[in-house]
């Protein structure tokens, strides 16, 4: 079996076969895990167990005759801030180490719905607050491509998981550019759906207006397959909307020629690596000649993007983290003599640098004072830069750039400046402040070897033409 | 703007976080910078523009209303389970009212 080019639907129809059983499928890539884990930390637990459990659910299904369900025997790993009933769910946090999740996130009971097996627990940065999975309280995990680069982050661990063939699929979540950047870093596609389209019910809160749950795969029809299973309303999570779930596997393949590609001016000037500028260069061309029309689009106030991002963001984890008290589950301090310092006792030795910086940052910009000139003020800047984004999309059906602005870094190269870490989100985070759909493919590589990815935005609930364009992009062959 | 030690301490309190002096003096460097950083936005005449609180919400009309049902969710013990400290079917923590 060939890992490499192993996809979803091959899975299923080596199982309907008997060329495999889902156990036989399972154990190859537990095989991997136990090879490669050690070295690239992808995954922070896993259980053999429970995932044969779930393959010879779906193999006794093939033995009895039973029709095999869409993702049937697709092993997976899941970012571990989504909970799987039974299983701990740490959230990359010395806080929640022990943790059992008591129920299943909606997302997870679909997919095993679905047929899919979950191999275990991906790697991030402590409550996905980084662009490395070097703020994880576990430790980093590495770029499979090369040891001593991040896979970017938060969601890293599920990036590499799938870049080094420990799983074919993952899911990750994306709150400021946690999926695409590090799909983008490891070489696979990573998709963040428009806002409200997948249920977070299950989801460990970080930023509840900007935070969605999202598919990484070696190719974009799994990325479609996952999506369109976990898409939609659900009554759980009320800011899902009952929107239709289109067939998203079924629109691939549809033509592109026509279509129109907005290229940010000001995203021309934002500090991009000759090398990604190269790369990004002949995947325009590759559009071109795929008969789409490109056309320079202006986003005013784009450059404030950042900072309104993480006054938003920050000021959102401060509120989600505060029910880290040391009460009903999570670690405890030993400090027991009052309640007032158990709290801090525990919130001292729970929380990592990153979680607590962003603790405190988010209670300054939200306390009495200085809510207007910052939480307010930052609101109203969404409001304008979610305007240029309305204005762009008049004119165009997508805007396409760089999904980061550089290659993978070094390890530890960012780590003692987060502004300087912040500022490697700036094409990303621009998504998730308007609540659009955006999807990282992977264009070529530098001369070492480092993987280099491609955005694709679309407007709210455009996911299906957004994907058809990747699908497109990707079936013209690789970039170089 | 930029902030004092004294400044640190009160944000400390409100977040329920505490720092020896040591940790004050390495985090409001940082803290400092990216505040400077956010500062930015105040070059931007926001008058009159309403702020965004949620994205979708507003430009589509698929809201839906939870019928008001009792269901089971779940049982005490499994409420529990993950309590730090648990006894006689409760979470138990330090003493609230002081002597004083």
């Amino acid at each position: 079996m060939k890992l490499d080019t192993l996809t979803s639907e091959k899975i299923k129809v080596f199982i309907e076969k008997g060329k495999a059983s889902s156990k036989e499928i399972c154990q190859i890539f537990l095989d991997q895990i136990e090879k490669s884990n050690f070295e690239i930390k992808a995954l922070l637990h896993f259980d053999p167990n429970f995932a044969f459990q779930q393959a010879e659910h779906i193999d006794r299904m093939q033995a009895e005759g039973k029709p095999l369900p869409d993702l049937a025997g697709l092993p997976m790993v899941i970012k571990d801030n989504i909970l799987i009933k039974g299983l701990r769910c740490t959230c990359g946090s010395k806080n929640l180490e022990n943790f059992v999740a008591p129920y299943n996130a909606t997302v997870i009971e679909k997919l095993e719905a679905a047929g899919a097996i979950f191999l275990g627990k991906a790697n991030l940065d402590e409550y996905a607050m980084g662009s490395s999975t070097e703020n994880s309280a576990y430790g980093p995990t590495v770029n499979p491509h090369q040891p001593d680069y991040v896979p970017g982050g938060s969601s890293g661990g599920s990036a590499a998981a799938v870049a080094a063939n420990m799983s074919l699929a993952a899911l990750g979540t994306d709150t400021g550019g946690s999926i695409r950047q590090p799909a983008a870093f490891c070489g696979v596609v990573g998709m963040k759906p428009t806002y409200s389209r997948v249920s977070r019910f299950g989801l460990v809160a970080f930023g509840s207006s900007l935070d969605q749950i999202g598919p990484l795969a070696n190719n974009v029809r799994d990325v479609a397959k996952i999506l369109k299973v976990i898409s939609g309303k659900d009554p759980r999570d009320a800011t899902s909307l009952d929107v239709e779930v289109p067939d998203y596997v079924a629109a691939l393949g549809r033509p592109i020629k026509g279509l129109k590609i907005g290229l940010p001016r000001q995203y021309q000037r934002s500090g991009v690596s000759e090398i990604v500028q190269m790369r990004i260069d002949s995947g325009l061309k590759r559009f071109r000649d795929l008969g789409c029309e490109m056309i320079e689009v202006d986003l005013p106030h784009i450059d404030y993007a950042i900072a309104t991002y993480y006054v938003i963001a920050m000021a959102e984890a401060s509120s989600n983290l505060a029910r880290y008290d040391g009460v009903r589950y999570g670690m405890r301090g030993t400090e027991e003599d009052d309640l007032t310092n158990m709290y801090l006792a525990t919130r001292d030795a729970g929380f990592g640098e990153e979680v607590k910086r962003r603790i405190m940052l988010g209670t300054f910009v939200l306390s009495s004072g200085y809510y207007d000139a910052y939480y307010l003020k930052a609101q109203k800047v969404r409001t304008l830069i979610k305007q240029d984004f309305e204005e762009a999309f008049r004119k165009v059906d997508f805007l396409v750039s760089p999904t980061s602005p550089t290659p993978p870094f070094r390890l530890g190269e960012k780590t003692n400046d987060p502004l300087e870490m912040y500022l490697s989100d700036i094409f990303t985070i621009a998504a998730n402040l308007v609540g659009i759909p955006g999807i990282s493919v992977p264009c070529g590589s530098t001369t070492d070897g480092l993987p280099i990815g491609m955005q694709i935005m679309g407007t709210h609930f455009d996911e299906e033409r957004v994907l058809n364009l990747a699908h497109a992009f990707e079936q013209s062959g690789e970039v170089s | 703007m930029k902030i004092n030690l004294a400044e640190v301490d009160h944000i400390a309190k409100l977040a329920n976080l505490s720092f020896t002096e040591e940790e004050k003096q390495k985090f409001i460097g940082p803290l400092n910078s990216i505040l400077e950083y956010v500062d930015q936005l105040n070059k931007l005449d926001t008058t009159g523009i309403q702020p965004t609180e949620q994205v979708v919400h507003t430009s589509k009309k698929n809201y839906s209303w939870n019928s008001d049902q009792v269901k089971s969710t779940f049982t005490q013990k499994q409420a529990l389970d993950n309590g730090p400290e648990v006894g006689s079917g409760h979470f138990k923590v330090p003493k609230v009212i002081s002597e004083k």
